[in-house]
């Protein structure tokens, strides 16, 4: 059996929690240091397969009030695939009206995790 | 001349959250008045998440969370003037703007809220010799840039300053493609979030370079590197600790100002610390009927601390327009100074009256460095009433502590309310 601890800090909020993850085999055992529930999925995600929402900004056509809306994927999309969501926005530009919410790309790059916007113009 | 009981001065998140709560109880008039042509405020292009986490369970963009407020507001009834810049504010309350559609418009507010917000301290406030080369931009400027233009400041960056907006533009360039080659921050300690230090920074392998300063911009007409250096105790730049880093684009974050020559002409006393108004209990600054809330008053890192302190100032302004109206004089305010001592570096607000405070009343306030294992102290005169353990305080975080109003009935005659950190 081989004992492994890791520490990390929770970005869930801006409190900033101390983890400590001890994982046994490779699997998590226990996580210690959050302050709340948040915290504890969060540490288990980070070391199993870590997980970021990406923010960005894409043009928009034919509004009055702005050239850029703001975008985000509507979820989670794994860590190691935020360099392919901005690539697949490279090219993406939105039609105004444009509602927050409104789906901007479906299934980004694959993550089964659609990028919507996030004000209106 | 137009009469509004409440005018708001400045329609981010502090001017909305502030109307919103002049317009509870009574059918006030309450008007917003906005020098840009949108509302909201710097949270336009705040487009990461990370805001609301407190106010509404979920963590959104900086447009989303302003957009519910901005609702909210349109809700409640609240009247609006944009693309209209506030000159001035003359101490029995006249406010004067000019406005793109109106010309020059005079308002007598019943009560006046200063919402303006701060600005970004900019670059000739440092001391970096060398020439004056295209490419130099605060932090904020380059991300309105990037989100709002939709323009790139560059490819090849450094940043000088920790601050959180710093943080945010370095992985906000790099996921735009630029290389940043690092973070410097003349402090031992970063002024941002932690977490913001793990999400922008550890997750793209960008080193922060802890006690380190930029100490040369090389270029003539666009930045071609930046010499960064190691520095002292002191602070002061150790000779042969200078790196060469070729760039074309410098970031500084360092620091944010409250936007206050509107107090000053109307004759508000400004703190030497914060830098923003005087203020008492009720938020109100040393001009009666004058007051303030958000980053006017102190420079916050959360908006959902803005939002509740704004709604505080709108219900005292309401109180006060309602009084005024009504030709009632407000009991008098006998102000018991709150010191701020042993590493806490200011509190809003600065003084309390018993009498007129809340049952609760929270106290903010920010330390002067980092502390670790330290109990939060609060004593009336010599009698300690409060103390909370901390396990660490850095400068870059506010903190708060509630002061219960029994607490300080019971104690009698009071002289002087005392905020200090401890050993724990
Ligand atoms: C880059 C950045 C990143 C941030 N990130 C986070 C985060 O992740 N999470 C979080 O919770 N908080 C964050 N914050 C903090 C939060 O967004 C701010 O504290 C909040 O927006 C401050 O609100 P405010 O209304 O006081 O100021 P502002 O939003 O600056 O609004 C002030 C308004 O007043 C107007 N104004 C100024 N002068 C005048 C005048 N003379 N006449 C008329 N109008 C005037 C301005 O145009 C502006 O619209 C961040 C802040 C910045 C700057
Ligand atoms: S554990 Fe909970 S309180 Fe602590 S940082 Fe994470 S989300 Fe915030």
């Amino acid at each position: 059996m081989t004992e492994e601890k890791r520490r990390l800090t929770c970005i869930r909020c801006p409190r900033g929690c101390a983890l400590e993850v001890t994982l046994v085999d490779g699997v998590v055992a226990t996580v210690t240091g959050n302050s709340c529930r948040r915290g504890d999925v969060y540490a288990r995600a980070e070391v199993t397969n870590p997980t970021r929402v990406v923010t960005s900004s894409v043009p928009v056509a034919g509004s009055a009030t702005a050239h850029m809306v703001s975008v985000k994927t509507a979820g989670d999309v794994p860590k190691g695939a935020v360099f392919s969501v901005m690539e697949a926005l490279r090219d993406v530009t939105v039609q105004a009206p444009v509602r927050i919410g409104d789906v901007a790309l479906a299934n980004v790059a694959g993550t089964g995790v659609d990028v919507v916007a996030t004000r209106n113009a | 001349m137009r009469h509004a009981d409440v005018v708001v001065i400045g329609g981010g998140p502090a001017g909305l959250a502030a109307a919103i709560a002049a317009r509870q109880g009574a059918d006030r008039s309450v008007l917003v008045i906005e020098r840009d042509v949108k509302l909201d405020g710097i949270l336009n292009q705040c487009i990461h998440n990370g805001f609301g986490l407190i106010t509404f369970n979920e963590e959104l963009t900086g447009p989303e969370y302003a957009a519910r407020f901005e609702q909210r507001a349109r809700e409640a009834g609240v009247d609006f003037l944009l693309d209209s810049m506030v000159l001035d504010i003359s101490n029995d309350r006249v406010v004067t703007c000019v406005s793109a559609g109106h010309g020059l418009v005079q308002v007598q507010a019943g009560a006046v809220v200063l919402a303006m917000g701060c600005r970004e301290r900019p670059r000739g406030a440092l001391n970096i010799p060398g020439f004056r080369p295209a490419g130099v931009y605060t932090a904020g400027t380059a991300q309105r840039l990037v989100n709002i233009e939709g323009l790139m400041p560059g490819r090849e960056v450094v940043i000088l300053g920790s601050g959180d907006i710093g943080l945010i533009m370095a992985r906000r360039m790099t996921l735009e493609g630029a290389h940043v080659a690092c973070v410097a921050e003349l402090m031992p300690f970063s002024g941002g979030l932690k977490r913001n230090i793990v999400q922008c920074l550890d997750d793209f392998q960008i080193p922060l370079l802890l006690s380190h300063t930029v100490t040369r911009v090389e270029g003539e007409k666009r930045v071609e590197a930046v010499w960064v250096s190691e520095v002292d105790e002191h602070l002061r730049p150790i000779p042969g600790t200078e790196v060469r880093y070729p760039c074309d684009t410098l970031l500084l974050s360092v620091g944010l100002l409250p936007e206050n020559e509107l107090s000053r002409q109307a004759g508000v006393e400004l703190s030497r610390v914060t830098r923003g108004p005087v203020v008492n209990e009720s938020l109100e600054t040393s001009v009666p009927g004058i007051f303030a809330c958000g980053n006017v008053l102190h420079v916050h890192d959360l908006v959902d601390y803005v939002s509740q302190e704004a709604a505080v100032a709108g219900a005292h302004a309401a109180a006060f327009a309602d009084a005024q109206a009504a030709g009632r004089e407000l009991a008098a305010a006998h102000e018991v100074p709150v010191e701020a001592a042993g590493g806490i570096r200011y509190t809003v607000p600065q003084s309390i009256d018993p009498a007129r405070m809340p049952d609760r009343l929270t106290v903010r306030f920010r330390v002067g460095g980092v502390y670790e294992h330290r109990a939060v102290c609060v004593y009336l005169d010599g009698e300690r009433i409060l103390r909370r353990k901390r396990d660490i305080l850095v400068p870059g975080q506010m903190e708060q502590v509630d002061l219960r109003r029994e607490d300080l009935l019971a104690h009698g005659t009071l002289d002087k309310i005392t905020l200090t950190l401890e050993e724990a």
